[in-house]
């Protein structure tokens, strides 16, 4: 072996070189090297520096196991109490304590098929508890201004949530709440990453996202304590995990479920993406406000200035007009005949008055015979004698006569 | 006015265009009132578009990772 004489009484070995002599037997062994060991999980606790530490143990024994950070990252599932699982690694001893244990690089549940039903059995309890009822299920935000994102910033799947959100919503905010998505660490990590953007109420939607992968690498979003967070979560949430033919235990409860993680950016924009044309909408819709308004006004005035028009005194004026015209008519008619009538009996006064005119009898031939000693008119055969002289006037001058015989009498 | 809308924020501008709009539809003003917010309403349009045609895309990471 590795000391020269056997350690006795007088030559003993100091308890570190007995440890580390352990330590050299044990971890050289190629028997206790990449070994796959069966048992329940109890006393499992991470630390913060990502090393987790717990015991197997079956009915008889039981065996201290230390799995490093770096190999949690890698395992579907973590080491939780009470489970059953496979752990592989290899026996090494911690020597400040001279204990020996399993130094786990992989953890495998008990068989798929257990695994399976073991997912089916959490997920009958949250359907049992009402967690995905429909009725739980939550309107998403129209417009999620500040978009949480719960995801691994370095995946593939971080960067096509960004690229959709530039092109669909540029005037969106991403808050990253960074996670593991797959290995022994991620289901508490998304525990937080979620409950983190809840306690500061630091977005409007929550999209919880993993891109695509094998059933172990999505196994994380199995988890009873994730399904638990997202169905809690008091921010509404969206999942896109894996593919669209994966359906993780997230899935069941969250608010919405989306095939893959660009569908879920495209779910939480659906109305975001046409801003630019509610926006021009709305620039429409104001002219168009604005133009029938107008227009309405318009119509009113030319109505009432039409009323207006109805009712002004022009037109019983005019009516006045046309009365007064009628009646100064009727009033000259009936002047006119007057006048006429007054004309006749001025005419027929005038002839009378003719007829009385001894000139006019004269013209017709008549003639007025006076004596031609004294001018007396003679109207009477008897006041002349024979051989007396007369003067006879006729209608353009006298001239005298002498009277031949007395004629007699008619 | 231009200035208070010139520092609006989108949803602000948005929102304010939406009730200008709305408060129209109901005609329940003056002409004159009706003129005003009309012009508002072009301004605070103006002013999403301007947002619209400027925005990229902010990302922020919550710290406390682990």
């Amino acid at each position: 072996m590795m000391f020269d004489e056997r350690p006795d009484k007088d030559n003993p070995l100091t308890v570190s070189q007995l440890t580390a002599q352990v330590k050299g037997i044990l971890e050289g062994s190629l028997l206790l090297r990449n070994i796959w060991i069966q048992g329940e999980v109890s006393n499992a606790r991470q630390y913060a520096s990502g090393h987790w530490y717990f015991t197997l143990k079956d009915g008889g024994s039981s065996l201290k196991c230390v799995m490093w950070r770096s190999a949690a990252a890698n395992q579907p599932i973590a080491p939780e109490d009470g489970a059953s699982l496979l752990a592989r690694g290899k026996i090494t001893v911690y020597e400040r304590s001279g204990e020996y244990q399993l130094q786990v690089d992989q953890l495998r549940p008990l068989g798929v098929g257990d695994l399976y039903a073991q997912l089916e059995e959490i997920k009958a309890r949250l359907v049992a508890e009402g967690l995905t009822d429909a009725s739980r299920k939550r309107e998403l935000p129209a417009l999620p201004w500040r978009i949480g994102v719960v995801t691994s910033p370095d995946a593939a799947a971080f960067q096509d949530v960004l690229n959709v959100l530039r092109r669909r919503f540029p005037l969106g905010e991403v808050i990253l709440s960074p996670t593991q998505v797959q290995g022994a660490d991620a289901p508490p990590q998304i525990v937080r990453a979620i409950e983190r953007l809840n306690a500061g109420d630091l977005c409007d939607v929550i999209l919880v996202c993993r891109g695509g992968g094998s059933i172990e690498d999505l196994w994380a979003f199995n988890h009873e304590m994730v399904a638990r967070a997202v169905a809690l979560s008091r921010l509404p949430t969206v999942t896109g995990v894996g593919h669209e033919t994966d359906t993780t235990l997230v899935d069941y409860v969250s608010d919405y479920r989306a095939p893959t993680p660009s569908a879920a950016a495209e779910t939480v924009t659906r109305f975001a993406v046409d801003l630019p044309a509610y926006v021009e909408q709305g620039r429409f819709d104001l002219d168009a406000l604005m133009a029938a308004r107008l227009d309405g006004l318009r119509g009113a005035l030319e109505q009432t200035e039409q009323r207006m028009q109805a009712a002004s005194p022009e037109r019983a004026i005019q009516s006045a007009r046309q009365t007064v015209d009628r009646l100064a008519d009727r009033l000259g008619a009936r002047t006119e005949s007057r006048l006429s009538v007054l004309h006749e009996r001025l005419a027929s006064e005038a002839r009378a008055l003719d007829a009385a005119n001894p000139t006019g009898l004269l013209a017709r031939g008549y003639a007025l015979v006076r004596r031609l000693d004294n001018g007396a008119v003679v109207r009477s055969a008897s006041e002349v004698e024979a051989g007396e002289g007369i003067t006879i006037q006729v209608q353009d001058g006298r001239f005298n006569a002498r009277v031949v015989d007395e004629g007699g009498l008619l | 006015m231009s200035d208070e809308i010139g520092s609006m924020a989108f949803e602000q501008a948005f929102s304010a265009l939406q009730e200008a709009v709305t408060r129209l539809e109901s005609g329940e003003m003056t002409l004159e009132e009706s003129v005003a917010l009309y012009e508002r309403g072009r301004l605070l349009a103006a002013r999403c578009q301007a947002l619209l045609d400027a925005a990229e895309l902010r990302v922020r990471q919550v710290s406390g990772a682990n």
